[in-house]
């Protein structure tokens, strides 16, 4: 149990997608300006990550890991097609955005509107492919990809509702012409990803 | 350029080659129109492989063949992709030509391809490549589509490796691991920067460039 629990705070703060990885730039830069966007893209990033990594797991364990098809037949066993997780990986994440966005225009046409081009984009959200890659990189097993994919999620969430938040504020203040926009928006995640850096270390 | 405009008279007669119009789609993604600083595309991988020059390089040498042939292959076959699958298209293409270039990188460099880690896969979610997909390919002819992706490719290297080259030389006082801070500035008390091998430096430089890049070009204000 305190395995998970430090998991999840390590995924959550200490290598927060978004600070430590940089993993989901893009759209984070993007739909920052506005704290309801902005929590709407997050809890849409957490839902499809948290579905999308355990069944790219499960892809990973049963049909690509050297000897996984041993269970369709014996002579299987020897088969390596761990190259095609990129395509695999990939396939199962558009996929499940398509799900997201069918759903999302059904039962809540304002949030679908105000999400934009961005819902289709969270199937370029670096850091859901990502999840899965650092699942397959560390090795982890069922529970941990779990546990992995809210604290990745939960990161992404937290960190753009901060800065959309810190965005919403900063239209008051008066920043030198060049830098308005992307250029300030990057040295206030810069300072925060030093205010992360505080977090390195600390173990449950 | 200069050698390019060499060529232009003998294939003057339809559109040739590097006809002006062509030379703009390659030249403007470098600058005025840059992926990184001005589009806001593919910022993520630019930010994590530019602790050293070596693998920002190896990066933006993939970056740019991903993205330029996966232009001129959608540029291709866009006349035959269904628009409601399109993106499933694209990410198919994508996808396999970057399995091609992590095989490549696993079997000649392990080392590199060690410590780009899981960045090799993400060029599939790079940003740049889908955009430039959408925005340019889908709309234009193979020839055209190519060079954009080049130029964009290059645009995202360029970024790359002046992050790299500030973040290595002032980090770890070298260079393509060499060394060239000397031993005697050691000595005096010189202390490498450890503060440029943190993440944090990363988005700081990103931003400084931003910034002295608007300054030089004011019709670059408030573009994003």
């Amino acid at each position: 149990m305190e395995h998970y629990l430090n998991m999840l705070v390590k995924a959550i703060f200490v290598e927060n997608a978004i600070f430590a990885f940089f993993l989901g730039m893009c759209s984070y830069l993007a739909v920052s300006k506005k704290i309801k966007t902005a929590s709407g893209l997050g809890i849409a990033v957490i839902f499809v990550m948290v579905l999308t990594t355990p069944l790219n797991y499960v892809i990973l364990e049963y049909l690509l890991r050297p000897g996984a098809l041993g269970w369709v037949h014996p002579s299987l066993a020897t088969v390596d097609l761990t190259f095609l997780a990129f395509i695999l990986f990939i396939s199962t994440i558009a996929g499940a955005v398509q799900l997201v966005e069918m759903v999302v225009e059904k039962f809540s046409p304002s949030l679908y509107n105000s999400l934009g081009i961005f819902l289709p984009l969270i199937t370029v959200n670096c850091s859901i492919l990502g999840a899965s890659l650092f699942m397959q990189e560390r090795e982890y097993n069922f529970s941990e990809t779990l546990v992995f994919s809210i604290g990745t999620g939960t990161g992404f969430f937290l960190a753009i509702v901060l800065m959309a938040a810190i965005r919403e504020r900063l239209r008051y203040s008066n920043i030198p012409n060049p830098l308005q926009g992307l250029g300030i928006a990057m040295i206030i995640t810069g300072l925060m990803a030093m205010a992360f850096l505080s977090f390195s270390g600390i173990q449950l | 350029m200069s050698a390019e405009t060499t060529t232009v008279p003998q294939e003057a007669k339809k559109e040739s080659l590097f006809s002006k119009k062509n030379r703009r789609v390659l030249r403007d993604p470098l600058d005025d129109n840059n992926p990184i600083t001005v589009q806001v595309l593919g910022i993520c991988s630019a930010l994590a492989v530019t602790v050293q020059v070596k693998p920002a390089l190896i990066m933006a040498v993939g970056v740019t063949l991903v993205t330029a042939f996966s232009s001129l292959i959608i540029s291709w076959i866009r006349d035959s992709i269904p628009g409601r699958i399109r993106m499933i298209v694209q990410l198919v293409v994508v996808a396999l030509l970057v399995t091609l270039v992590d095989q490549i990188l696993k079997a000649y460099m392990f080392d590199v391809s060690k410590k780009l880690s899981v960045f090799v896969g993400l060029i599939i979610t790079n940003c740049i490549v889908m955009g430039r997909l959408e925005a340019f390919a889908m709309a234009q002819k193979p020839w055209p589509a190519f060079l954009d992706g080049i130029g964009n490719g290059v645009g995202y290297g360029i970024i790359l490796v002046v992050v790299a080259v500030i973040r290595e030389l002032f980090g770890s006082g070298s260079l393509l691991g060499y060394k060239l801070v000397p031993q005697w500035a050691y000595d005096m008390g010189y202390v490498n920067n450890g503060m440029m091998m943190l993440p944090p430096m990363a988005l700081f430089l990103i931003g400084i460039y931003i910034w002295i890049q608007r300054a030089r070009n004011p019709k670059l204000y408030n573009v994003s």
